[in-house]
């Protein structure tokens, strides 16, 4: 079966990312197919390059990384929810002449990525933000 | 992949218009859809019932007003704009008051919508 994956939920705030990533990890594992993971509102928190993780909590920005780099799973942060959480890729951060702050296994789309996504997947589940 | 009827979306809409961003994000992802020729529902249901309120007037905490963007719904190709009878009669939102044409489904209607959609976006 085709999946896709919409999170909302920031990278430590509650369990949906780390629950996202992992059951991301599982459908691949289990014979699934992933096109993508689109990262919408608070949720662009998961492509922060600089997170810096406790050693004894999962690293999920790893696992994220993880996906793109050896499942080719595309990874895209909603552009006008990263702008405003200060996520720039190398582009954005050059027109907005600031510091990149996205890792490189993301790259910034608009809703019609995740709107061709959903048209294009058996299934999208949504991993939400708290509160 | 093999060709199929067009996927059919419901936006299920569970928060209240100034409490989350992601309020917004619910409203925006619907009209994304429907700008890219997409059949898309909206269900507002629990605390989402309060993004009806008519009269919203968010300038004093620094947001866009969100009943606007709701009123302009018919100008999109949004199919139908559902709403959950429970929450409504819950927060006291009378379908008499609503800026916008909604259907009023009981929670044996809201059941049956949702299996009648393709993918369910869950805001």
């Amino acid at each position: 079966m085709l999946f896709a994956l919409l999170v909302t939920s920031t990278p430590f705030s509650g369990q949906g990312a780390a629950t996202a990533a992992r059951f991301a990890h599982t459908l691949i594992e289990q014979g699934h197919e992933l096109s993508s993971v689109f990262f919408l509102d608070a949720g662009v928190e998961n492509g922060a390059a600089n997170a810096v993780c406790p050693q004894d909590e999962s690293d999920i920005l790893g696992l994220w990384i993880e996906l793109a780099e050896q499942h080719q799973v595309e990874l895209t942060l909603c552009i006008a929810s990263a702008l405003r959480h200060g996520m720039l890729d190398e582009a954005e951060a050059e027109r907005y002449e600031r510091a990149a702050t996205v890792h490189p296994a993301f790259s910034i789309g608009g809703l019609g990525q995740l709107v061709d996504a959903n048209a294009k997947a058996d299934r999208v589940i949504t991993f939400g933000g708290q509160g | 992949m093999s060709e199929r009827d067009a996927t059919r979306t419901l936006i299920l809409i569970r928060r209240s218009p100034y409490g989350s961003s992601l309020a917004r994000a619910a409203i925006e992802t619907g009209l994304a859809l429907a700008a890219f020729d997409q059949p898309c529902n909206l269900l507002f249901v629990g605390d989402g019932v309060l993004q009806l309120l008519p009269g919203q007037d968010p300038g004093p905490v620094g947001l866009r007003n969100l009943g606007k963007l709701l009123q302009s719904l018919p100008l999109y190709d949004i199919e139908h704009v559902y709403v959950d009878n429970a929450s409504a009669q819950r927060y006291g939102v009378a379908e008499d008051d609503l800026p916008l044409q909604v259907d009023m489904l009981s929670t044996a209607d809201v059941q049956k919508l949702l299996s009648e959609h393709d993918q369910l976006l869950g805001f």
